[in-house]
């Protein structure tokens, strides 16, 4: 048995075999000839970099939280600065450099000044602004940022960047350790937030690979081959550490029911198949929310029929038997994909996104829809469009809807009858509530557009930051008015928007007569807690 | 062209977050602003040039606004000084 002492960084413990990573070599810096040509491929790659950080800054948010998701908006933002891109472009254009060498060159040099700076906080963003060039650099080689691991292991790296970090598939990896990586760094908030026990300070030889190794997050040790003595030591730790999750995720897994016996489902938010089964590990009483545009995360083009189906039935088997929605492609205005030439107009906001976008291209709604079908075969499956505005485009999604059912029925594919909903989210779609809730089987209201539209205010806007409320009066009535119109027409109604895992407003929604609660997991147990303290 | 100093009171100074709220907003006005500590300054919508300043809390800056509305800036800039930083 070996001891290395590196720095403790987030609590826990690991035991298992040890899976040490190694980068591809650099590939040699070549001077390119062509300078205008470089130019063009800096700024593809430039624009691919900030697409990737966008999304990612989504699926933080959604899977994390904000804190966490401004660290891939801070990477974005310093692409976007004139001063770092003019610095890229100078050497590319002279032709002195090619396209990778003069953005890595440009991190190196915003790194180098912020490192001359007193305040150990700015210092410390010299790691982000080198992290952000590297990811320009990585479109241009095509280099995956995915790292694929071989089973659960503990994954030992020189450092890791916060993007490969939030894409590593969260069973398959059992703790961090890394060599150079700053304890204050962005990799430990996200680790931190993951649950994953991590240490840094440790080098990892090549020769590491495959053996076990023990690691304790609390004190900084990494155990090669460690003992009988230590390996029992470190297991009764994550006994301990299990047996208290264990009893916090048994409470969740009962429903929610308040004093007086109203029953409230708290469902979950996801953006992936694979956050299903760790939805339903955390008591979600249902998928809420499928938020289906993140399938589009990585992809040059738009998931055809099949993809699309393979993941919706992945969903639906994980959830064993629970309800899963999900919301056709939420694309266009501030969400754009890569394959999806972005929008003319002054005002994306208002423009053609949601429902507007996929019933304007049937080549995208058509094979979503059909994959929908297919896979209610295997479970409840419910489905909504989002940004309704008014009850024609129900009508037109619905007829479109029966067309793939009857296609399909003629082609001999099995198809399930999925329960069809709308999102509530436009201050028109709330106040004509009435309507709507003849046509469909459930309302389920997204609180963040919602308040977005009735108030006027953009929420990327930091000057209206007091402007954007969930709780502003005008909106709550909204919320009460849609719930009222939707429990006359005997349907249900959910949340989904931020406002569902706002604890201090689960009171207010039982009381308006929301049904269902939709959050993002991790908030599925404190949600459920809420419900259960009410009268 | 229109000026005002202001001390910054944000415990973390001109960094990171607030400075990335800072470069978002200066971008969607139509007046060009600057930001200035001691002998260094900064364009308020270039975020590198921003931290760059080294300005921590305590520090005090001088914001220049020019060109555009400027009456109409300079007094949202200061309001977002206030709140903000």
């Amino acid at each position: 048995m070996e001891k290395w002492s590196g720095i403790p960084v987030c609590p826990g413990v690991a035991l298992g075999k040890l899976y040490v990573m190694r980068r591809p070599p650099e590939p040699p810096a070549a001077g390119e000839r062509d300078p205008d040509r470089e130019l063009k491929r800096l700024a593809w790659a430039r624009a691919r970099a900030e697409e990737q950080l966008e999304e990612q800054y989504r699926l933080a948010l959604s899977r994390l939280g904000q804190d966490e998701a401004d660290i891939f908006r801070l990477h974005r933002m310093m692409l976007e600065d004139p001063d770092f891109w003019a610095a890229a472009c100078e050497p590319v254009e002279t032709g002195a450099t090619s396209a990778r060498a003069g953005v890595l060159a440009a991190g190196e040099r915003f790194a180098d000044q912020l490192r001359t700076l007193e305040d150990p906080y700015l210092r410390a963003r010299a790691e982000d602004v080198e992290e952000a060039a590297r990811l320009v650099a990585a479109q241009l080689d095509g280099t995956q940022t995915a790292i694929r691991l071989p089973g659960p292991v503990i994954l030992a790296a020189d450092s890791l960047d916060p993007g490969e970090l939030l894409n590593l598939e969260r069973d398959k990896v059992l703790g961090l350790v890394l060599g150079r990586a700053a304890p204050s760094g962005h990799w430990a908030v996200l680790a931190r937030a993951m649950g994953l026990p991590a240490v840094t300070g440790v080098a990892a030889e090549p020769e590491w690979d495959g053996r076990s190794a023990g690691l304790d997050g609390e004190t900084g040790a990494l155990y090669l081959e460690p003992d009988e003595g230590i390996s029992r030591a470190l297991s009764r730790k994550e006994n301990a550490m299990t047996l208290r999750g264990k009893e916090q995720a048994e409470a969740a897994q009962r429903p929610a029911v308040t004093r007086s016996g109203r029953k409230m489902k708290v469902c979950a938010n996801i953006g992936r198949p694979e956050e299903a089964a760790q939805a339903l590990a955390q008591g979600a009483d249902g998928v809420g929310l499928f938020r289906t545009e993140f399938l589009c995360l990585g992809w040059t083009e738009c998931p055809g029929e099949e993809e699309q189906f393979q993941a919706y039935r992945q969903a639906v088997e994980a959830m064993q038997g629970r309800t899963v929605t999900i919301r056709t492609l939420d694309l266009g205005g501030d969400k754009q994909a890569p394959w999806l030439p972005p929008e003319e107009g002054e005002n994306p906001a208002l423009g053609l996104r949601g429902i507007r976008l996929t019933l304007a291209r049937p080549e995208l709604f058509v094979p979503q829809l059909r994959a929908v079908l297919r896979a209610a075969a295997f479970g409840p499956v419910a489905l909504m469009f989002p940004m309704v505005t008014s009850p024609e485009e129900v009508r037109r999604a619905r007829a479109l809807l029966e067309q793939c059912r009857t296609q399909l029925e003629a082609e001999g594919v099995s198809a399930g009858t999925p329960e069809v909903g709308v999102m509530i989210e436009t201050p028109a779609a709330a106040l004509m509530a009435h309507e709507l809730a003849r046509m469909v089987d459930f309302f389920s209201l997204g609180t963040n557009d919602l308040t977005q539209y009735t108030l006027a205010a953009d929420r990327q806007n930091p000057a209206l930051a007091g402007l954007w409320d969930q709780r502003h009066p005008a909106v709550l009535d909204l919320i009460r008015r849609t719930a009222r119109a939707a429990r006359e027409a005997g349907i249900r109604t959910a949340v989904c928007g931020q406002l569902a895992a706002d604890r201090e407003m689960t009171a207010f929604l039982l009381e308006a007569g929301v049904d269902e609660l939709s959050v993002p997991p991790a908030d599925v147990a404190a949600v459920k807690a809420a419900v259960r303290a009410l009268d | 062209m229109r000026e005002f100093t202001y001390t910054l009171t944000h415990p973390n100074g001109l960094h990171g977050r607030p400075a990335m709220e800072l470069a978002d907003f200066a971008r969607k006005l139509d007046s060009a602003v600057t930001v200035r500590k001691g002998e260094r300054s900064a364009p308020a919508d270039h975020l590198m040039a921003l931290m760059l300043l080294g300005a921590a809390q305590g520090d005090e800056v001088t914001v220049t606004v020019e060109g555009g509305d400027e009456g109409r800036s300079w007094e949202a800039v200061r309001q977002f000084f206030q709140e903000h930083l």
